[in-house]
């Protein structure tokens, strides 16, 4: 059973779509991300499931049941807010308890369950304090029990580790995942940062101008996004746009406008104008003229603009033909590339990718 | 020259200034009222003075000081219990309902009394209230066999005026905590399951009463010692603690026993506050 459904659900702000026929299924047990740019719809969609906003059209299901009449406060979710909103006026355990003792729980219950709630996160022992004497990551983990603490039957994050700093929020995506797993709950949640998106969901839906561009599992969206928006969110991408001029042997190619041509397992009908997708780190760089590696069909040229040295890797800027092309180069060996010098780039036919532009 | 002798100085050279103002404008006026309270006359002209408890002891054996003294106190009840009656739901829907320039514009409305004399806006109110006036024109027009009536030079005539000026200090203060709770506390609140009742009782009312305490003392505190409002709007019930205190200095010219029931009438105020004092220390503390 689907814990959370949404279909063809648009809203309105005056004439500008803020979701734009959105549909999608969130399964049982599931951590999904909702990844886009300010602006995408993510946080309309999560506000909606909440029932802070109300569609103008379409469906939403949590648990099988539709919402669309049932108020937030009897929709029986989770939400853990950006800045977390804790209750400043109310300890640690009366903010954990809120939503048991609004259910008029017997204090003891109530006490139980804020206990095994701090267990969780790691904070036994700080019952008394107020939120404004926790730290950020603390008062974090205090918002998500608090979140968790009527066991929802979903649970909504809003950017959950946004307002922590690089290291704490390293940490932080880690235990968040770990809680997740252990507690079983099916979760939600909106980031615009794709690394987090990738270490924390089961699988994302990249949204943009309200609209869905792609859902699917971290890895798959990261090897086939269909769409060049996709591509270049979840990750870096190099595109070509061409003309598809023929197959044959299992590849497609493609002739650009500079005259090479690049080849790809994807099909297409010949003489379509298609845009080509390649990951900087499926590229292999070389000296012009040196053997390409077996199975790397896809061989284009350029000169080197510029190299930024990131320690593990460096990254290449390559003009390849009036077109610069990202290279990332791991620092395996003592091979450099000088500016101005003319090298090979190769790749395999099948990490060339055929997107929606 | 050392650094703590600098320091000094520059404490006495900031602080002075403040110091000498309060020390002329509060504390010197206050100790030579606080000595005449406890003089039989006022010692210009030549007239010899003695020393009494006099004017204490007849506010305590006096019914007439003792029954003003109470009348002033619930008075100052009432008005209060208007003003938050009145200004809280108003800052909430300011605050919370209410959006851009319309909040900016009702605002100023608000505070607009203020810009007027209050002695032209009490006797306004005697044209609004009195017998032949707008008030009772307007309910005649709309209901024409309503009784007559006339609310001037009556106790409530006293509680409106007041009210209506105490009421833009309620709304503000009320305001500014309401405006303060961020929208996410309440959406919080209802995520978890708190009915609108819920969120009022238990996020939004302990987070704004510190605003609702500071209304409740800027409308007691003066409408305690109110002597102008019970003068024009109250007619036989005019008599208050205040107009009673007003009338030790304009008219009886007896200043000691003026001067002793308004040290009366502000340890009524600090005894007031102290029994607040655990509410207040508790919820200010908060924020």
């Amino acid at each position: 059973m689907s814990a959370v459904g949404i279909s063809n659900v648009a809203k309105y702000y005056g004439k500008v779509a803020a979701l734009d026929d959105v549909s999608m299924t969130v399964q049982d047990g599931e951590f999904f991300g909702l990844l886009g740019p300010s602006g995408g719809g993510k946080t309309t969609l999560l506000r909606a499931i909440a029932g802070f906003v109300e569609p103008d059209r379409g469906e939403i299901t949590i648990a099988g049941k539709a919402v669309s009449n049932i108020p937030i406060n009897k929709r029986d979710i989770g939400m853990m807010f950006q800045n977390y909103a804790l209750f400043p006026h109310l300890t640690v355990a009366e903010n954990i308890g809120f939503g048991l003792s609004v259910r008029h729980r017997p204090k003891a219950e109530i006490a139980e369950r804020v206990r095994q709630l701090l267990e969780l996160v790691r904070l036994s022992g700080f019952e008394g304090r107020k939120p404004k004497q926790m730290s950020g990551g603390q008062q974090q983990r205090i918002a998500l029990a608090r979140a968790l603490s009527t066991n929802p039957k979903v649970l909504l994050l809003d950017e959950p580790l946004g307002a922590l700093d690089k290291k704490l929020r390293e940490e932080m995506q880690f235990e968040l995942k770990q809680i997740q797993r252990d507690v079983g709950i099916t979760t939600v949640f909106v980031t615009h940062d794709q690394e987090e998106a990738l270490t924390l969901s089961d699988r994302i839906a990249i949204m943009n101008g309200g609209r869905v561009e792609q859902i699917g599992a971290p890895r798959d969206i990261y090897e086939r996004p269909r769409t060049a928006f996709a591509a270049s969110f979840l990750g870096t991408a190099n595109f070509f746009e061409g003309v598809v001029s023929g197959r044959g042997d299992g590849v497609t190619r493609i002739e650009l406008p500079d005259g090479q041509a690049i080849f790809t397992t994807d099909e297409a009908p010949a003489g379509a104008r298609v845009t080509a997708a390649v990951r900087p780190e499926k590229l292999l760089a070389g000296p012009v003229g040196a053997q390409g590696q077996e199975g790397r069909t896809n061989t284009i040229q350029g000169r080197v603009m510029a190299e930024v040295f990131a320690g593990n890797s460096v990254t290449y800027k390559v003009d390849a033909g009036n077109k610069p092309v990202t290279v990332f180069v791991q620092n395996r060996t003592d091979e450099r590339f000088g500016p101005d010098q003319t090298i090979a780039l190769t790749w395999a036919p099948y990490h060339t990718i055929l997107v929606a532009a | 020259m050392t650094s703590s002798a600098r320091r000094l100085r520059a404490i006495i050279g900031l602080s002075g200034p403040t110091a000498l103002w309060l020390t002329v404008t509060v504390v010197l006026p206050l100790a030579a009222m606080l000595v005449f309270s406890f003089l039989t006359v006022v010692p210009v002209g030549g007239r010899e003075a003695a020393f009494t408890l006099k004017h204490y002891t007849d506010f305590f054996t006096r019914p007439l000081y003792l029954t003003n003294a109470w009348r002033s106190v619930r008075l100052g009840l009432e008005v209060t219990f208007f003003c938050a009656l009145i200004g809280y739901p108003a800052a909430y829907i300011l605050a919370k309902a209410i959006k851009g320039r319309w909040r900016e514009a009702l605002l100023l409305l608000i505070v607009l009394p203020f810009w007027s004399n209050s002695l032209v806006r009490t006797f306004s109110w005697t044209m609004v209230l009195s017998d032949n006036g707008l008030l009772a024109r307007t309910i005649h027009g709309i209901l024409p066999f309503a009784p007559s009536f006339d609310l001037l030079y009556t106790y409530p005539a006293i509680v409106i005026g007041l009210v209506q000026s105490y009421l833009p200090y309620m709304i503000l203060t009320c305001y500014i905590s309401l405006q303060a709770i961020e929208d996410s506390l309440t959406e919080a609140a209802y995520s978890l399951g708190a009915s609108r009742f819920d969120v009022f009782r238990r996020v939004i009312l302990p987070l704004s009463l510190p605003g609702l305490i500071a209304g409740s003392v800027l409308t007691f505190v003066p409408v305690l010692g109110a002597f102008m409002e019970p003068r024009i709007l109250g007619g036989q019930q005019a008599i208050m603690l205040g107009t009673l205190i007003e009338n030790q200095f304009t008219a009886s010219f007896n200043w000691p026993l003026g001067a002793a029931l308004g040290f009366i009438m502000l340890a009524i105020v600090l005894l007031i506050m102290g029994l607040f004092y655990p509410v207040l220390k508790k919820h200010i503390s908060v924020n």
